[in-house]
């Protein structure tokens, strides 16, 4: 009977090296949402920028959004920072920020030195948000069209090949449907 | 023609390998001696012929023969020679060469350090690394040949190295990690040739304790020097990212010391060995795991090499070949009966035992961490919220549990400590950390609550291995008799442990009470950060070698009295077009003044990031003191003594009058 217990090493090492052999060849940055089709969850966040002022899904209402989730803590989004401005400013894209797990003062210091790609940042702390979206680390953005539906999620640092290849389509497509 | 050389070395020494995981396991079990032999030889013939392969890539480096496909793809006419050294293994293929070239050398180490072990027991260790070194072999012949030829359209000059890797830190900080990853392959080894003969005896464990041992001293530096590297090199004054390649070199060195402390309880009482020969065979499939997560590509990862399914596939396949053929010849093989061996409840033994667990634990928490993306993935959903603040939160706890722990165990005895002469004992040590502890919170300048936690595990379990020592080295022939009769391997352990706490100390008060600051300055501008004051003096232009630079000079004052002059610098590479980071750093024993350029803003004004770091070099300086605990541990007589004593019975001279007198000098 113990003599079976130490099998439970090699049984596990099996079913961690399917996992691993599923993963392998597909790009670890393409990660499928269970939400894709589905309402953003309801939140109830204040704003980053007043602490005072409390935020919705209906900021999402009217016109198609990305939702880019970021913090001071994560190197990556410090990397796509530039290009999200470039998205902002150039492209006359509209992102929500959602900053997550992080600190008010940090966060708001950041956009002050970067600039502040953001028609608005949500703040969310405690990752409430974060944990409905289904938010494994940051960098991340979702494409939200004007009726609040999650239409694609893209996990890792948005680029020009990326707004290029994934982004671009979808929004310029439900641009178009508003 | 030379490169085909290289190959044609490669090719020869897979054969030696091929030859060296058969032949001698063949002797072992057919009990001949003339075939077991042959294990030494060619353990030095496979690493004669992985050194001349590796030999000839470096001298296409520094020759720059772009007509060798990785040369051009990780190489410049333009970069300085040590660069061009370094680049060697600066990509996929080279990387993997050195990797196999450890291998070789550890397996030559063995074959030369390990005379006095029965034959039976060498020619199935040497086999086993023979065994790894094929898999290896085969993966970079068949999958990243670094003599692949660009012929015949030579490029006339190289993509160049990528420019983060042009640094001292890459230099060194490979060869160290992979010295630490590959050197648990000979614990490994050990393991499973225990298993094997189905002899899972003190003389096991004693001989695969150095071993163990040493792995585990380089792997501590390797990592301590990707993290120093990471901090002064990224610019961003960060010192461990839980990026997925470092938590890779992390779990090894969990395990790995969880290894050592077990490797100890078996050497010593003759238990739990079972569950130390499943640590050796995990410890070395984790270093395996995370070779295989740096370079398949399943993961992102800063550090990633390219990803390429074939290559993914290729070691995912001899992973599981290795993994799973260990853990099943462990389940059949391992002991199950109990040993008799008592021990009480508070005995050294259980206080090593819950230092496995928590390590084992932590061990868990990284990997989970580090892995469940992909799980998550496999399994269609994504329902979890994780990044560093998760492991921020849980890692924290279980260090400073450990730490604790650490503390106490310093006092405990073998068999049966009593639990009121413990408690006693603790007291002062006790009373003593809670002060020091109080005092540290005064001079930083406020309690919080982690941080009071994290520095009083340091100071206790410095405390404790002092005042242990000092107990141990009172003598009526006076205090430095009493320290001059102590083993290495306890002044190892003393070592090992206030490294420990050193560098517990350093993550607790640089993660609390460090400043950051970014601020908009323009020349002439101050600003402060912590006590000092720095003052932007001027920007100007500055050519290298294979850059060109704005160089940035400040100066950084406490009240009023110059400290020191930074120069941060903004550099462009010519080549690949990548801006760096530069950090100016002026380095102190109990604070760093981290001083980065960022974007320009207007023509005059450059966002400035300003960091204040108390007690950062306390980080690598504890790696430093459990690397030379680890080195010094293994210097011990009893390795030594019984060398001598062999080479005397060898040498057919029997004189025990001289080896008693060995014995007492």
């Amino acid at each position: 009977m113990k003599r079976l217990f130490l099998f439970l090493p090699v049984i596990l090492v099996i079913v961690l090296g399917v996992v691993l052999f599923a993963g392998i060849g597909k790009d670890p940055n393409r990660l499928e949402s269970a939400l894709i089709g589905k309402p953003v969850p309801a939140f109830n966040l204040s704003d980053l920028a007043d602490a005072e002022r409390q935020l919705d899904g209906e900021v999402f209402r009217g016109e198609v959004s990305l939702l880019n989730v970021w913090g001071t803590w994560c190197p990556a989004c410090r990397d796509e920072h530039d290009d999200l401005l470039w998205l902002a400013e150039d492209k006359g894209v509209r992102i929500i920020g959602l900053n997550y797990k992080d600190n008010r003062e940090d966060a708001l210091v950041w956009l002050e030195r970067l600039g502040d790609p953001y028609a608005v940042t949500l703040y969310d702390p405690r990752g409430t948000l974060g944990f409905d979206l289904g938010v494994y680390g940051a960098p991340e953005t979702y494409v939200i069209d004007p009726e609040g539906i999650v239409r694609h999620r893209h996990v890792g640092v948005v680029n020009e090949k990326v707004w290029k290849e994934d982004l671009e389509p979808l929004v310029t497509r439900y641009r178009e449907g508003a | 023609m030379y490169p085909e050389l290289g190959q044609f070395a490669l090719i020869l020494a897979l054969l030696l390998a091929v030859l060296l995981s058969v032949v001698p396991l063949a002797g072992s079990v057919t009990g001949r001696d003339n075939l077991q032999a042959f294990a030494r030889p060619l353990s030095a013939g496979l690493f004669v012929f992985v050194a001349i392969a590796f030999a000839i890539l470096t001298y296409a480096f520094l020759i720059d023969d772009f007509s060798v496909a990785y040369v051009a793809n990780n190489s410049n006419s333009m970069l300085p020679w040590y660069y061009k050294f370094s680049a060697v293994w600066g990509g996929h293929e080279g990387s993997l060469l050195l990797w196999i070239l450890m291998l070789a050398g550890w397996t030559l180490a063995v074959a030369v350090f390990s005379r006095r072990l029965p034959s039976v027991m060498i020619a199935q260790v040497l086999a086993v690394m023979g065994m790894i070194t094929v898999g290896f072999l085969l993966f970079t012949i068949l999958t990243s040949n670094p003599f692949d030829r660009m012929l015949p359209n030579v490029p006339a000059d190289g993509n160049d190295l990528n420019p983060l890797l042009q640094d001292f830190g890459l230099i060194v900080h490979p060869p160290m990690l992979y010295m630490g990853y590959v050197g648990f392959s000979v614990a490994f080894a050990f393991a499973i040739a225990a298993l094997i003969n189905g002899k899972l005896d003190a003389a096991w464990a004693r001989w695969s304790r150095p071993w163990t041992t040493v792995a585990w001293a380089f792997l501590s530096l390797g990592i301590a020097l990707g993290s120093w590297w990471a901090y002064y090199e990224l610019g961003w004054g960060g010192w461990w990212f839980w990026d997925p390649v470092e938590n890779a070199s992390l779990l090894p060195w969990l395990s790995g010391t969880a290894l050592m402390h077990s490797l100890a309880v078996t050497e010593k009482r003759g238990v739990f060995k079972s569950w130390t020969v499943l640590l050796a065979i995990v410890t070395f499939s984790l270093s395996l795991l995370g070779t295989f997560l740096v370079r398949s590509g399943v993961l992102t990862s800063v550090h990633a090499f390219a990803s390429d399914p074939e290559r993914g596939t290729f070691l995912l396949a001899l992973l599981a070949i290795t993994i799973v053929s260990s853990l099943m010849l462990y389940a059949v093989r391992a002991p199950v009966v109990h040993v008799r061996s008592r021990y009480g409840s508070m005995s050294r033994e259980i206080f090593l035992l819950l230092n496995n667990v928590l390590l084992v634990a932590a061990t868990l928490l990284v990997l989970i961490g580090t892995l469940y993306p992909l799980v998550l993935d496999y399994l269609d959903m994504g329902r979890l919220s994780i990044g560093e603040p998760f492991f921020n939160l849980t890692f924290s706890p279980l260090a400073v549990a450990t730490g604790l722990l650490m503390g106490a165990g310093v006092f405990s005895r073998w068999k049966k400590t009593d639990g009121g002469w413990l408690g006693r004992k603790l007291l002062w040590p006790l009373a003593v950390s809670l002060l020091v502890t109080t005092v540290l919170m005064v001079v930083y300048g406020g309690f919080k609550p982690w941080a009071f936690m994290g520095c009083f595990a340091a100071v206790w379990v410095s405390v404790a291995t002092l005042w242990d020592l000092w107990d141990k080295s009172a003598s009526r022939k006076g205090r430095l008799y009493g320290l001059k009769r102590q083993s290495r391997s306890y002044y190892g352990m003393v070592l090992g442990h206030l490294g420990m706490a050193i560098t517990m100390a350093g993550a607790t008060v640089v993660s609390n009470y460090g400043i950051e600051r970014d601020v908009r300055m323009s020349p002439g501008d101050t600003a402060m950060v912590g006590d000092y004051q720095v003052e932007f003096i001027e920007i100007g232009d500055r050519q290298g070698r294979n850059f060109s630079a704005q160089y940035g000079t400040f100066v950084v004052s406490m009240d009023g009295d110059a400290v020191s002059i930074l120069h941060p610098e903004k550099r462009q590479y010519l080549v690949q077009r990548s801006v760096m980071t530069e950090a100016g750093i002026d380095a102190g024993l109990f604070r760093d003044v981290f001083v980065a350029v960022g974007e320009r803003i207007s023509d005059d004004a450059w966002a400035i990031r300003l960091q204040y770091k108390p007690l950062v070099r306390w980080l690598w300086l504890g790696s430093i003191f459990m690397a030379a605990g680890g080195f010094l541990a293994i210097a011990d007589r009893r390795y030594r003594v019984r060398d001598k004593a062999t080479e005397k019975r060898a040498a057919t001279t029997p004189e025990p009058r001289g080896d008693a007198a060995e014995a007492l000098s």
